[in-house]
């Protein structure tokens, strides 16, 4: 069964709010996506009858809280195929969990020498964890390039990976370009080169049916807010056993099991690096947002992008002018859209299509080395996601017009 | 319900456009006696700027940089407003240029082309990337008016 569009926008306030004295048109879905109601009602649910903190307390909302925030770490491990909820640590974004794996685990198992191996299409939250981490052990990055399409050189990938290699770090799907990368061959390289392998989701959870045993990586991370579900909450998946093996991310409460003035004992599982008060409230409306997602489900949700995916790849390149940067083949990519509108700056064309009610990102998209890769400064990208209709894909055609025609009202006076 | 057309030709005034497709001054000086660079990192956009000045005067200006039509024709017209002019001509300029994209005043006629940069002043977001050339030129300079600010927002 389809997803009917028509339905469930009800579901999202948002969506029935005028921007500009048009309709709204989000296609910025890469950045962060709309809440559903059940999303939103969670939150003050929560607020409203629920409100305690966990794990320290008898009484009665101290359990109830502890329960529903707990019970999300199941939800969100089956989300990704993950057997264990114990694996399961929550973070404020996956920013966030990347820097606790090259803090907990790279500044353990990390010298002089060792390389880190990365591509050239990951977001700068899977670059400068990594260039800090070198920059404390003396370990080097090695970065693996892309073809014309925009996807992955795996043949150049596999020769940087080596006996030096002590940790392979790739995104699941470029937030700029769309490419899905083929993360379970990877695995197999990274893992005869006993390299840990860690995949930065933020662009795959949200999109696609995700099955961490499948692919084989040791290390899995992802934001709840690019999922229907409220800012501030990450999610680090680690491979049944490794996050015992991993020290300490932050010091403080929560996390310890015994202190004394000397020295203290550590939490067992995810609570070992989840220090202090966490966001109670935002994981547990992201347990909404995961039981809206499941209800749907994420094949659904794939089906959905990639029709929509390749419409917009068509109408943008049948309506002259426009470039669309990565894989054609929606097989192998996701729904953020990159493209540019010859003659017109990103900027401008953003400050344009938004007069139409339309949302989308200029800019580097926080991938400055894929950006100096591809010669150009900053790009437009389109990012769809399950509420968007062929008719936004059209409104984003219409307002792109608008663009060229502005700009070119000197082009045949000045091309003398 | 009548809706209306978004109107960019006065955003996008045809001598902004004009400056964005054929900069003046763009390159380099072969003898600048200062230079300066600058970058909105939010952006992307980016400004070089070599400026070669004889006394008080300023002779000789260049500049190189990419970016979004609204900082490139800035710096193109920024350049050949202010030069042969002096640096205390160039300062009454900047403070005239700023208060009409900060403080959205009335364009003051010693601006000259840069006049057609004020409906910039209607989109705050933007106004950053008009102002980026003149807070490189500010720095080329060393022009320390730290009174008056040149960003009407952070970072």
């Amino acid at each position: 069964m389809s997803i009917d569009t028509a339905r469930l926008r009800e579901d999202f306030p948002i969506l029935s709010r005028e921007v500009n004295g048009r309709p709204l048109v989000y296609l910025d879905n890469a950045a962060t996506t709309q809440k559903p109601r059940a999303v939103i009602e969670a939150l003050t649910h929560y607020y409203e009858t629920q409100n305690a903190n966990i794990h320290r307390g008898i009484h009665t909302l101290a359990v109830e809280a502890t329960e529903a925030y707990e019970g999300v770490r199941a939800k969100a491990a089956r989300h990704i195929g993950a057997g264990n909820a114990e694996d399961i640590v929550f973070t404020r974004n996956t920013t966030e969990s990347i820097n606790l794996v090259a803090r907990a685990w790279g500044d353990a198992n990390l010298r002089d020498g060792d390389e880190i191996v990365l591509t050239l299409m990951e977001h700068h939250s899977n670059i400068v964890p990594w260039q800090l981490l070198a920059a404390r052990t003396g370990a080097q990055l090695r970065y693996a390039g892309i073809d014309e399409e925009g996807r992955l050189d795996l043949d150049e990938l596999r020769s940087l990976i080596g006996e030096r290699t002590k940790l392979v770090s790739v995104t699941h799907m470029s937030n700029v370009l769309g490419t899905i990368n083929p993360i379970a061959e990877i695995a197999e390289i990274a893992r005869e080169a006993g390299a840990l392998l860690l995949v930065d989701g933020a662009q795959s959870a949200p999109h696609l049916p995700v099955d961490v045993t499948a692919l084989g990586c040791d290390v899995f991370a992802f934001s709840a807010h690019k999922m229907l579900g409220p800012t501030g909450v990450g999610v680090l998946w680690a491979r049944p056993g490794l996050l015992a093996e991993m020290e300490p991310f932050l010091g403080g409460g929560e996390m310890i099991s015994i202190v004394k003035p000397e020295g203290s004992t550590w939490a067992e599982g995810p609570h070992k690096f989840e220090a202090g008060t966490p966001n109670i409230a935002d994981v547990i409306a992201f347990g909404a947002a995961l039981d809206y997602l499941r209800e749907l489900g994420m094949a659904e949700v794939r089906e959905h992008e990639k029709r929509i995916t390749a419409y917009a790849i068509e109408a943008l390149e049948r309506s002259g002018g426009i470039t669309v940067h990565g894989p054609h083949d929606v097989e192998v990519r996701g729904g953020a859209v990159s493209f540019e509108v010859e003659g017109v700056h990103p900027h401008d064309v953003s400050t344009i299509v938004d007069a139409y009610g339309v949302a989308i990102r200029a800019g580097h998209h926080c991938a400055q080395l894929l950006m100096r890769h591809l010669s150009v400064p900053a790009t437009n990208r389109a990012s769809f996601y399950l509420y968007n209709e062929e008719r936004e894909v059209d409104a984003l055609v219409e307002a792109l017009d608008e663009a060229k025609r502005v700009f070119g009202r000197v082009e045949s006076r000045t091309a003398v | 319900m009548s809706r209306a057309e978004p109107q960019f030709d006065e955003l996008y005034r045809e001598v902004i456009l004009d400056h964005y497709r054929r900069p003046r001054n763009a390159g380099a000086l072969e003898a600048p006696t200062h230079q300066a660079e600058g970058a909105n990192p939010v952006c992307g956009d980016e400004i070089e700027l070599d400026v070669a000045v004889e006394g008080d005067v300023i002779c000789k200006m260049a500049f190189r940089g990419q970016g979004c039509s609204i900082s490139q024709s800035s710096a193109s017209m920024m350049t050949e407003r202010i030069c042969g002019g002096t640096i205390g001509e160039a300062r009454k300029v900047m403070r005239l240029f700023e208060a009409q994209l900060v403080e959205a005043a009335e364009p003051d006629p010693a601006l000259g082309d840069l006049e057609a940069l004020q409906g910039v002043a209607q989109f705050p977001v933007r106004v950053k990337c008009a102002l980026l050339c003149w807070k490189v030129l500010r720095e080329a300079l060393s022009i320390d008016d730290t009174d008056h600010a040149t960003s009407p927002q952070g970072d």
